[in-house]
Parts: C-alpha cells; sequence; structure tokens
C-alpha cells in the first residue's frame, strides 16, 4: 500500500504481518474474545451443561448480587429468636414464602430501639465483597508501610545490606502456593510455630488463637501472611524511588540543620509521592484479587470468613458452573480495577503538570 | 567534653547493637520459614513439630534422611510434574521473547498504519485481569482444533494438555511494553545502518537490535518465567489428569492428600529451589525486572 510511508522505505506488509501477526492473534483469540464472551454471557443464563434453554437474562446476573431485601424484626418474636436472628429470618419466610422467595437471611441491623433484618439473594456474594474490602483494608497499609520501612533500611549503607535485600525479597520469588502451606505449619493451632512463640513468651496459659479456624481473625492471618509474601516486591520499587530523588536536597536539608525526621517529611515523602500512589494502587489491586491463599489455606472457611469476590466467583462460575453469574461477576471485579487504574493516572498525573 | 564525647560513642555503640538485634530478627522472621522448609523436608514428621520453634529447626538432626524426598517421587510423582512445569517454562520463556519482541520492534521502529491502534490495544490488555478471562477462556480451549504430530492427527478440545498452560499466556502484554520501552530507546542510526546494507525489517530486528538487547531479554524471561512456574488457577481449571499437571496443582493436591509434614516439605523445596537458585543466580537482573515492572506496568 502506498500510504504506509515507512520510516525506513521499505518495512513490507509482509514483514510487519509477520512480526505483528502472531501475538496480535494470541491477544485476539486468548484476551479480547473472551472478554467480549464474558460481557455477553454476563447478560445471559449460560451454565457449562446447559439444562435449560439458553435466554438474554437481561440484568437479572447483576441484580443477584445487589438485590436486598430489609423487614423490620417483629419484636414480639422469643428471646430465643433475638438472639439467633437467622432462625427468626426462616419463621418470616415460613409464613411468607411468596414475598420471601430467593431470599435468604444476610445480617441484622439495629438502629435507635428497631431493628431489621437483611436478606439478600446471594448472601455469600455480598458477605465475600464485605471479606475482600477488609482484606484490602488490613492488608495494603499493613504491607505498603513494611516495604517502606524494609526500602529506607536497605537505601542506608551498612554492611549485610545486600543480604538483607536478598532475605527480603525472597518470599517473592517464592510460589503463593509454597507460601500459603508453610504457613499452614506457622499458624496451626496446637503445634504451629505462632503459638508455641505465644505459650514460651506469655506460658502455656495464654490464649491460643485459631488463627484460620475462627472467623474474626482468619482474613487478619492471611492479610499477614501475604503482607510478608508480598512486601519484598514493593520494598524494590520504593528502592527506585529513593534513588531517585537528589541527594543535593538531603545536602542542603544537612546545611540547614535538619534533623532525620525532618528529611523524611519534607523531602523522602514529597520525592516518593508518585512511587507512594503507584505502590497503594498495584496493592490495593492485588488486594481486590485474592485467591490462591484463600483456596490453598482455608477454602474460604471458616463460615465463609475468608471468602473473597474472585474466590466466590470461581466457586459459582468454575466449580458449579454457573458460567453467566459468575462472569457477571468477575466484570464487577474488573470495573473496581479500572476504576483504581483511573485514580492512579488521575493522582500521579497532579504532580506532572 | 572527654565526658560528652564518651556518651555520644556508647550511644553510638548501643546504636550499632540495636541495629544488629533487628538485623537478626528481621532475618529470622524473613528468612526462617524457607530454612525450616529446606530442613524440615529432610525430617521425620514428629521432629517437625517437636522441634518447630527451636534453633534445631534449622539443622538436619541425628534421624535426618531422605525418605520423604522418596515419598514424593513414589507417591507423589513430583519427577513427572517438574518436567511438565519446566517444559512449559520453557516453551513459554522461548516463545515469548520472541513473540513480544517482535511485536514491540514493529510498535517502536516501524511506521505502519494501525500502529496506534494496536499500542492502544497492549496498554488496555495490560489492566484485564486473567480472572477475568479465565471462565470463557476454559469454553474457548475446550473446542479449540490441535494437530498432534506424534501420532499425526487431529484433535478436538485441549483440556489435559501442556500447550493449554503455554499458547494462551505467549502473547503478554507486559512483555510486549517492556521491550517496546527499550526499543524505543536503541539509536534509529543503528536501524539506518542495517537499511543502508539493504537489510529488511526482520533481518534488522533480528541481526541487529536483538544482540544489543541483552538485558531486557533477560528480564523479560524472568518474568515469563515466574509467570509459568507459578501457574494455579489456570491449571486447576484445565487439567483434571496427572499427565499434564503441573507443580504448583500437584503440591496443593499432596497438601489436601497427606498429613505428613515432612513430604510436603519436601515437595515444596523441590519446586522452590530451581526458582531460588535462579534467582540467586540472576539477582541483579531479577530485581532490575522487578524494578522495572512495578514502575511501568
Amino acid at each position: 500500500m502506498a500510504s504506509d510511508a515507512s520510516k525506513f522505505g521499505h518495512a513490507r506488509w509482509s514483514e510487519v504481518a509477520a512480526m505483528v501477526g502472531p501475538a496480535l492473534l494470541l491477544f485476539a483469540g486468548f484476551v479480547l474474545l473472551p472478554f467480549l464472551m464474558s460481557v455477553a454471557f454476563s447478560f445471559t443464563n449460560i451454565k457449562l451443561l446447559q439444562p435449560e434453554p439458553l435466554e438474554w437474562a437481561g440484568l437479572d446476573n447483576y441484580t443477584r448480587m445487589f438485590a436486598l431485601k430489609v423487614i423490620e424484626a417483629p419484636s414480639a418474636a422469643s428471646e430465643v429468636e433475638q438472639q439467633i436472628p437467622s432462625r427468626q429470618w426462616r419463621q418470616l419466610k415460613r409464613a411468607q414464602p411468596a414475598s420471601f422467595e430467593g431470599y435468604q437471611y444476610l445480617a441484622r441491623i439495629s438502629i435507635g430501639d428497631a431493628s431489621f433484618l437483611i436478606g439478600a439473594r446471594d448472601p455469600q456474594f455480598l458477605r465475600s465483597v464485605a471479606n475482600t474490602f477488609l482484606f484490602a483494608l488490613l492488608v495494603v497499609p499493613m504491607q505498603s508501610a513494611l516495604a517502606l520501612a524494609m526500602a529506607l533500611w536497605v537505601n542506608r549503607k551498612f554492611r549485610g545490606r545486600v543480604l538483607l535485600r536478598t532475605v527480603f525479597f525472597s518470599p517473592v520469588v517464592t510460589s503463593m502456593v509454597v507460601v500459603a502451606a508453610l504457613w499452614g505449619l506457622v499458624l496451626h493451632t496446637d503445634v504451629g510455630l505462632a503459638n508455641q512463640v505465644l505459650r514460651s513468651l506469655f506460658g502455656a496459659g495464654t490464649t491460643q488463637p485459631d488463627w484460620l479456624g475462627d472467623p474474626h481473625i482468619a482474613m487478619l492471618s492471611i492479610a499477614i501472611m501475604s503482607a510478608w509474601q508480598g512486601a519484598g516486591f514493593q520494598m524494590l520499587i520504593f528502592l527506585s524511588g529513593l534513588q531517585s530523588i537528589s541527594m543535593e536536597q538531603y545536602e542542603a536539608a544537612d546545611v540547614m540543620g535538619a534533623n532525620r525526621w525532618q528529611k523524611f517529611i519534607y523531602i523522602t515523602l514529597p520525592g516518593l509521592r508518585n512511587t507512594l500512589v503507584f505502590v497503594l494502587v498495584s496493592t490495593t489491586i492485588m488486594a481486590f484479587g485474592l485467591f490462591t491463599q484463600v483456596d490453598v489455606l482455608t477454602g474460604g472457611g471458616p463460615r465463609d470468613a475468608t471468602s473473597t469476590i474472585i474466590f466466590h466467583a470461581v466457586r459459582v462460575g468454575f466449580r458449579e458452573q454457573d458460567i453467566a453469574y459468575g462472569s457477571a461477576m468477575t466484570l464487577v471485579f474488573f470495573v473496581f480495577v479500572l476504576l483504581l487504574s483511573l485514580a492512579q493516572k488521575k493522582l500521579t498525573a497532579k504532580v506532572g503538570s | 567534653m572527654s565526658a560528652s564525647r564518651t556518651s555520644a560513642g556508647s550511644r553510638q555503640v548501643a546504636a550499632s547493637v540495636l541495629h544488629t538485634a533487628l538485623l537478626v530478627l528481621a532475618a529470622i522472621v524473613f528468612a526462617y520459614p524457607l530454612l525450616f522448609m529446606f530442613a524440615a523436608g529432610f525430617k521425620p514428621g514428629d521432629a517437625i513439630f517437636t522441634e518447630l520453634g527451636s534453633p534445631t529447626a534449622l539443622i538436619p538432626d541425628a534421624r535426618w534422611s531422605l525418605d520423604n524426598y522418596r515419598a514424593v517421587f513414589e507417591k507423589g510423582s513430583i519427577g513427572a510434574y517438574l518436567l511438565n512445569s519446566g517444559l512449559i517454562a520453557l516453551v513459554g520463556v522461548v516463545g515469548g521473547i520472541f513473540i513480544n519482541s517482535a511485536v514491540a520492534f514493529a510498535l517502536a521502529k516501524l511506521e505502519w498504519r494501525g500502529r496506534g491502534l494496536v499500542l492502544s490495544l497492549v496498554i488496555a490488555i495490560l489492566i484485564v485481569p486473567f480472572e477475568v478471562l479465565a471462565i470463557p477462556l476454559l469454553l474457548i480451549v475446550s473446542k479449540l482444533p490441535w494437530f498432534d504430530v506424534a501420532s499425526g492427527s487431529l484433535t478436538t478440545g485441549w483440556l489435559d494438555t501442556l500447550h493449554v498452560q503455554i499458547v494462551p499466556f505467549l502473547a503478554n502484554a507486559f512483555c510486549v511494553f517492556l521491550f517496546y520501552q527499550f526499543f524505543k530507546d536503541v539509536p534509529d542510526e543503528l536501524v539506518e545502518a542495517g537499511r543502508m546494507d539493504g537489510a529488511g525489517a526482520l533481518t534488522i530486528y533480528f541481526r541487529l537490535v536483538m544482540p544489543v538487547c541483552k538485558p531486557v531479554i533477560v528480564t523479560a524471561a524472568i518474568i515469563l518465567f515466574l509467570g509459568m512456574w507459578n501457574q494455579y488457577l489456570w491449571p486447576v481449571m484445565t487439567v483434571h489428569t496427572s499427565g499434564a499437571r503441573p507443580v504448583m496443582v500437584g503440591l496443593q493436591q499432596y497438601f489436601g492428600r497427606t498429613t505428613q509434614w515432612g513430604e510436603i516439605m519436601a515437595y515444596a523445596s523441590l519446586i522452590t529451589l530451581p526458582v531460588l537458585l535462579f534467582f540467586l543466580l540472576f539477582q541483579k537482573h531479577f530485581i532490575r525486572s522487578v524494578v522495572g515492572a512495578g514502575i511501568k506496568g
């Protein structure tokens, strides 16, 4: 074609096609096509083994995720029912099966004297969303702060810093499946290392948490493990950020008699702004994708306490073969990731301008 | 005067003692689990737990043996899985380097219609998480044809094969981007010189540009290798028979099947050691590649 004016006169179409073709074909078949399929599936009722005729389902898969039913809890209920709201819910459902159709008990909230029962069409999904946010809230500050501390430390001149950097980074190259298996041993209730350390520090009578079996702390345990595994990666990113801050700024601060803390607040942190935004956003995106640790260590339990968006999507879309609903969930996840990426662009662009 | 100097000196000593203590603590927290894993692989199960919190956990004791390793080879068929993962990683890395660098070269150094569009496509693909694609991708690969060279016949469906774990990941948007960034900094004179000699774009790419790109090739190789070796979700979905099973799925299954912690640790050691050795040997490249990955990803 005449219009492809090549910089080098004779970059022929055949040559460009030979170079671009394979990658483009692979991207089209294994990224674009599945992505479009995922979007299309999410508006249908498709199953892996289709028992019912294929139909458009409109937004049903999306409303199924978020549909709630809120009713005021009847106050006349007995003491036992007050304590077990899910039983109260079931009794109400038995009385009026039609209006409760498709809804399961999710939670109870009290506002003043009134208390409300909340049901959802997929309480497991909403719990998984809450768990995912909880995990992100726990792991992002923990992992980022740990990584920053590691980077500041390794960035100083002392003997053994290269070795220390290697040690900090070694969990990153270890597969998450292996890390999860190892931490299974650390967190074991009776014989695990964590509780052995607690016992030797505080005596045999001390409380020994059931790290992975107690629904209140299982997610915290997974967050600690994930921070331990991943912090070395963010440490390297912080290190490269630290090295881009000019030494002159520190020297000028020395002349003015600034102490170490002042230098950190007024030079290091502003200098790391973009790096910090990148680390926070990328760690949050990774946190939202939490799957492997859960799959290996807890299987989503105990009582759904560690089920996450992706874990639930894989359970529904793959193990229960409800492709349509699973696709809708992963797309909701994609929207989260997209928004975070856009937020990062916006936050880092401000400094550049 | 001298008194204050002494106190400054002793403060320095205290600081250095504190620093050393912190160093040791950090080393223990971060290195202990891995060192423990390697040691525990040589011990009988009961010894692992009784010694867990003591320093002897890291030293092979009198009862150390290769029993656990024997068990994982015999019961866990880890030999075959290591071979599978090795093949997947090898083909994935070599193929991935060629496919991604070629498209990156065309994007960075050639002018053709549609270039801007392809570049935006690559950048858009960067933020699509694999989890979004996994289920439809499963449907696609289950229907794709494959020509089996060994038997000379055409088969349908890629499930339970090695290539299902390789082909979908050959084109890697991040790798394209990495090469693209590097090629843009390659001086145009090098390309022009090739053109003067009458070389085509393919020759210039292969003979002139690739040889000066060793650092980025190592970087891409490391990223591709880690991705291939550590695959988990995808083989869980697509490989259900032992013939094509990779090491990570093998470990997960072993983990769910046995309570012999010594064997689990031996298994974990065997699949971690290759990556860890690779890391220690190429540490400089490793760290550079991850830093590059972080900033540009």
